[in-house]
């Protein structure tokens, strides 16, 4: 009784913790749902504030009640009605079980719904027809692979707006995450395996992407720009990464897989028409990626330098260990 | 109630045998949750080896048609079989008060018998290496290294209980606390009885399915 | 690596560099230093502790009274003295963290790979290290008294089990010096901690250390199980236990069933680094998803290994200090069971983002979500005990409505982390980090804390310092909300967990709000330590001999404080739920016995001192590769376990004279004291004998 006013105290401060950060913030545009730039980022957004809202009808109550029953019940408060033995109501019971699972059901309604439009191997709904793009995590940068142009680039995802993007995702080091939070949730990459991603941008616009699974020193350093553009920009895009890439062949995606951050990748090599923290390939190796993926279902063992990522790795080894094209 | 009313702790004791009966009551009831904790581990394995028994995990390797030998997978089935029998008949001789020698002699038999089994398991082991199938082959003969010798060793533990108790039964004669540890090593043999009849049907009937 | 020098077979693969000491004088970076200080800290820390010891002439003690004790106690005190003394590294890791973060815009001082050890032994710590063994604790302490027991039912198991909790401690302790912990995060996943990208010993340390200490919390598990069902004070049913034992019980069943996952995930994780088996590896068929799996099918039900504790505590922390009996007993029994059996279910929504379909995430999700029903009716239901009670607003009531009030925007965040398609946003990044810390500090550490001012004066017999337990929880209360919603934000501007630095400015200004948060925690740390030195100068004033300082409603407080070894003189017969409660009411607190019994308790035993020695080599052999120290200390702890089973029950009997004598002298004690109301609660009048206080016009 004695500290209840430092607990009031506490009380406040900590509502003051919880509402300042947030409601005087600058949000960055291009790096969060909560600024969405496209419709499946929308949606995840909307999910996320109607779930909170209704969900606050559960805890609303606790917020109030709580410092209310304290202050009215405290011991020194003669007044207050005092019930030792009150064990049981049988209607309050019913609401305290009641309520919950009404939302709870009211919210699993909407997740199932949710989920499953929002699943991230969906097409999106498009008279377009989707870019594929593959994207081959490495430590510590992210390959994007276009089959259809055959071209590919390191530090930076071009792609055309208003148009769906299907991405197939591997890893050819650890596990990882890929992410671009304006546009679309994350999803793992892991080597072997083949995951996918559905996305779209609204509008031309320069996104960030990350990698959200630690995998190492350089793992804060893999980022890369998202950048959407018209598809008159899209095709120049892929024009000049024609124009301008250098080849890559088995050897040049050895040295490309060393642990190295994209402005070291950039250093070894990008010529100087390619810009910042971006290196651009082309041609690229036919079936890059399904070697990749194949890489680790040989039947036999990896050898200690063709795994990318490891202490042994040797880029020469794994120019050596990517299977042969199926071509 | 004097000593010799104890029959056998936990399989026909009551109230009336006073402190000795709720003590081997606490010990067998640690005992089996003990053992249900064990199957959980051995349930993972087994969840391992499911996921693994398909040609990505065999990854090239030989599977369960070119490795696993059924005859000698029936003889170590049946020799744990056996060897869970005649446990049996070492309680039945603890709990009748047949003769020290009797019991003995059922509970040396098992103990034979475990290491029969145990030899033809390592013998298989030991093909199966020779023919460059060790756990290092394949991620499905990691599963396979990981579920069967688990269960072996746990075989391979039971023989040195059994050894033990085989010691103090002489040591420290047919008392509560031998009595109640006899029942115990008795419901984890049987125990281990039924893991491998697990092992038997997924590991070797399935895989050769 | 030394793998050709000769003393290899000696010594494994240590050699001079695995001294963090020695880079730091070679390469004096601020990365360094910190490391070579924290190593430095451990060793004078260890030695000072030895010096006062000796210089205290305490070692006999030491011995005969605590290491080879028995009784579940001092068992007790071991574990929450040990999670103490973890806590203080764990809380301090997590200042360096903030700080690195809030300087992180530039890269920081820390160099990454220092961060990421940071990160993953703060992590294991904390769970496995404060949490669980502060938990082990207070469950020892507490539950066999709630029960009416006089021991728990397998009193040499548990001494082992602290000591395979202090192996994994000792483990991750010596990693500060002797080489490096792991940098693969607390749950160490496949490929990363593979011997193909860590072969050094980090991954090794943290395997040991966890799956050692795993196998300890199994044994308490089914130690606490069976004693819960068997060894009650005869007419205590189910239904009559204290909610802190349903929770216990609960706990505990999950202890038994959770834990076998974890050991399976750590040991098969080791057969893939030290014997090149191909369960998680990227080739051969291995398939980490596996990993995955398995340490969520423990870590989820950890989770609410954790909570269900706090749970219970605050369930007895707000009944009495609202001086009512528990608002729906049976709801939060019910409750209790529910969030049990829902545990088992939800692994899977730590990775939704793994690529399953949106069938099974969508499955998960619900069931996830269905958690929070059973945990909001606590919620309720601890409101409604407060609703009409006379509240003293003590420190352990202080904890318990921060926690109400803290707890339940955990569990809003929670909700929304069920959400498969929320979570594929903000899974990985700091919102994570600030909901798992949202539920896990003001539920289970503020449970954790609010038991241990609670049972304080029962386990020494004197209370602890109000004024300086408020700062501390004022200052833990508000150091969460200045360190965790911060962080929320930061998550939700799409910041990765596990950054050492980062590139966008707008980053800075939270993290730095963060450190301002994680520098009160430290103070909250620091205030804590002060009350105990204060409490112990002024304990004088705060005796509590009589044994009931707070007007408690359980078996634990008819008893004197602190008990005798055997708990109770006489076993008591237990009719209904509160009671002792019931009893002080009818007049009947402290019967006269009509007699008194030889009472059979186990002898010291030195086990656990084998296991622990042992279990330390052994760790320490695995992770240096030293195989004939791992072959001999598994040889000694075998054989040490065989020769004891030689040995014939260790027991000896305290006779009925020495029982009845100290039993009379108490209750003389009593009928002497006058008793106090809860408004001297706080205050040298209060030595342990409560006043009975009913409504007015009821009584």
């Amino acid at each position: 009784m004695k500290y209840g006013w430092l607990w009031l105290l506490a009380l406040f401060v900590t509502a003051a913790a919880v509402f300042s950060p947030g409601a005087s913030f600058a949000w960055p545009e291009s790096s969060s749902f909560f600024t969405p730039q496209g419709p499946i980022a929308q949606a995840e957004k909307d999910h996320f504030l109607q779930t909170a809202a209704i969900t606050m009808i559960a805890v609303l109550p606790v917020l109030l009640l709580v410092p209310l029953i304290l202050w009215r019940y405290r011991y020194g408060n003669r007044k207050a009605s005092y019930r030792p033995k009150w064990e049981f109501s049988g209607p309050l019971d019913l609401l305290m079980w009641g309520v919950p699972i009404a939302i709870v059901a009211i919210l699993s309604v909407e997740l199932w719904q949710e989920t499953v439009s929002l699943d991230p191997y969906r097409p999106l709904p498009s008279e377009k027809a989707p870019l594929e793009i593959q994207v081959v995590g490495l430590d510590w940068k992210w390959l994007f692979i276009y089959p259809e142009q055959g071209i590919a680039s390191v530090g930076e995802m071009g792609f055309p707006a208003d148009r769906p993007v299907k991405l197939s995702l591997t890893s050819d080091t650890v596990m990882q995450s890929f992410m671009i939070g304006a546009l679309a949730g994350q999803i793992y990459v892991m080597p072997g395996m083949q995951t996918q991603l559905q996305l779209m941008a609204d509008a031309p616009g320069l996104f960030e992407g990350e990698n959200t699974q630690f995998n190492g020193a350089g793992f804060p350093m893999q980022r890369f720009r998202a950048v959407a553009q018209t598809d008159e920009g899209f095709a120049n895009w892929v024009a000049e990464v024609k124009a301008q890439g250098v080849p890559l062949d088995p050897q040049t995606y050895g040295k490309l897989a060393v642990s190295s951050t994209p402005a070291e990748v950039h250093r070894t090599l990008a010529s100087p028409q390619m810009p910042a923290d971006a290196v651009w390939f082309s041609p690229v190796a036919p079936d890059l990626f399904e070697r990749v993926l194949r890489r680790y279902h040989q039947g036999s063992a990896l050898e200690p330098g063709g795994q990318p990522g490891s202490f042994l790795h040797d880029p020469d080894t794994l120019s050596q260990s990517l299977p042969e094209t199926t071509q | 109630m004097s000593k010799h009313d104890t029959i056998h702790p936990g399989l026909n004791l009551g109230e009336h045998h006073g402190a000795a009966h709720d003590k081997a009551e606490i010990g067998a009831f640690g005992f089996w949750i003990f053992l249900m904790s064990d199957l959980i581990i051995f349930g993972l394995m087994f969840a391992l080896y499911v996921t693994m028994q398909n040609p990505m995990g065999q990854a090239g390797g030989p599977g369960p048609k070119e490795l696993f030998d059924l005859t000698s997978a029936l003889i170590q089935t049946m020799l744990l079989l056996v060897s869970s029998l005649s446990f049996g008949l070492a309680s039945l001789a603890l709990r009748h008060h047949r003769s020290r020698a009797e019991l003995t002699f059922w509970l040396a038999l098992t103990l034979l018998l475990g290491l029969a089994f145990l030899s033809f398991e390592a013998r298989d082991f030991a093909a199966m290496f020779a023919a460059d199938a060790g756990p290092s082959r394949s991620g499905f003969l990691s599963a396979f290294f990981g579920l069967v010798p688990l269960h072996g060793l746990h075989v391979a533990s039971g023989c040195l209980w059994l050894l033990i108790m085989l010691i103090q039964i002489r040591t420290l004669g047919l008392s509560d606390l031998v009595k109640s540890r006899l029942l115990k090593l008795g419901l984890f043999w049987h125990f281990l009885d039924i893991v491998w009849i697990g092992i038997f049907s997924i590991v070797y009937l399935g895989g050769l399915a | 690596m030394s793998g050709t020098s000769s003393l290899h077979w000696l010594i494994g693969r240590l050699d001079l560099s695995s001294l963090p000491i020695l880079p730091a004088l070679a390469n004096p970076t601020p990365s360094e230093i910190v490391a070579a200080v924290a190593a430095l800290m451990v060793i004078l820390g260890g030695l000072g502790v030895a010096v006062l010891i000796t210089w205290r002439g305490w070692w006999t003690s030491l011995w005969r009274d605590w290491l080879t004790s028995t009784d579940h106690k001092r068992i007790g005190i071991m574990y929450i003295v040990l999670a103490l003394v973890m806590m203080v590294r764990g809380v301090l890791e997590g200042v360096v963290m903030r700080a690195q973060q809030a300087a992180g815009l530039d890269g920081g001082f820390l160099s990454d790979g220092h961060f990421a050890e940071l990160f993953s032994t703060h992590g294991t710590i904390m769970i496995f290290f404060v949490a669980m063994p502060f938990i082990a604790g207070l469950i020892n302490y507490v539950m066999p008294l709630q029960i009416g027991a006089r021991d728990v039912s397998f009193p040499m198991l548990n001494q082992v089990s602290l000591a395979l909790t202090a192996i994994g401690a000792a483990l991750v302790m010596i990693s500060l010096v002797l080489g490096k912990f792991s940098t693969g995060g607390w749950p160490a996943y496949p490929p990363y901690t593979g011997i193909a990208f860590n072969p050094g010993e980090g991954p090794d340390y943290w395997i040991w250390s966890v799956a050692i200490a795993g196998l300890g919390s199994t044994l308490s598990g089914l130690n606490f199980v069976v004693t819960i069902f068997k060894e009650r004070a005869p007419g205590m049913k189910l239904f009559d236990m204290p909610l802190f034992t349903w929770t216990v019980l609960c706990t505990a069943i999950i202890m038994v069933f959770a834990m076998p996952p974890l050991t399976v995930a750590t040991l098969t994780l080791a057969l893939d680094r030290y014997l090149d088996f191909h369960f998680y590896t990227n080739d051969l068929g291995g398939n980490m998803m596996n990993y995955v799996n398995l340490f969520w099918l423990f870590g989820h039900p950890e989770v609410y290994l954790l909570i269900l504790p706090a749970f219970g505590i605050f369930s007895e922390v707000i009944s009495t200090f609202s001086g009512k009996c528990l608002y729906g007993y049976k709801s939060l029994v019910y409750a209790t069971m529910v969030i049990s059996v829902l545990s088992f279910t939800v692994w899977l929504h730590h990775f939704f983002t793994m690529g399953q379909s949106a069938h099974v995430n969508a499955a998960f999700g619900v069931a996830s979500m269905f958690i929070a029903v059973p945990t909001g009716v606590k919620v309720y239901d601890w409101m409604a005990t407060m609703f009409r009670g006379r509240i003293r607003l003590t420190v352990p009531m202080i904890y318990a409505t921060g926690f109400l009030t803290l707890f339940v925007i955990g569990g809003l965040t929670g909700v929304m982390l069920a959400n498969p398609t929320i979570s594929y946003q903000v899974h990985n990044t700091l919102f994570l980090v600030a909901h798992f810390h949202n539920v896990i500090i003001p539920g289970v550490l503020f449970g954790l804390l609010a038991g241990y001012h609670y049972w304080f004066p029962k386990a020494f017999g004197f209370r602890l310092n109000e004024r300086w337990g408020a700062i501390s929880a004022l200052f833990w209360i508000t150091g969460f909300a200045f360190t965790f919603f911060p962080l929320y934000v930061l998550g939700l501007m799409g910041m990765p967990r596990r950054s050492a630095s980062y590139v966008d400015p707008s980053f800075e200004p939270l993290t730095w709000v963060a450190m301002f948060g994680a520098a009160l925690i430290f103070c909250a740390l620091a205030t804590l330590l002060i009350q105990l030195r204060v409490s112990i100068r002024d304990r004088a004033q705060t005796q509590v001999p009589l044994g009931d300082p707070w007007d408690g409603r359980t078996l634990e407080w008819s008893i004197p404080s602190p008990p005798p070894e055997y708990n109770f003189a006489i076993v008591p017969r237990v009719v209904g739920r509160d009671a002792f409660a019931e009893a002080k009411e009818r007049g009947q607190g402290y019967p006269k016995p009509a007699g008194y019994e030889d009472i059979e308790m186990p002898r010291n035993t030195m086990l656990g001192m084998v296991v622990l020695i042992g279990g330390t080599a052994l760790g320490l052999a695995l992770v240096w590769y030293i195989w004939w120290l791992a072959v001999l200390s598994l040889v000694v702890m075998i054989g040490a376990f065989i020769a004891k089973s030689f040995v014939p029950e260790p027991h000896r009997i305290i006779p009925a004279t020495e029982v009845a004598a100290a039993h009379e002298a108490w209750l003389a004690a009593i009928a002497k004291a006058s008793p106090v109301t809860r408004a001297q609660e706080t205050s040298a009048e209060n030595r342990g004998l409560a006043a009975l206080e009913m409504p007015e016009g009821a009584a």
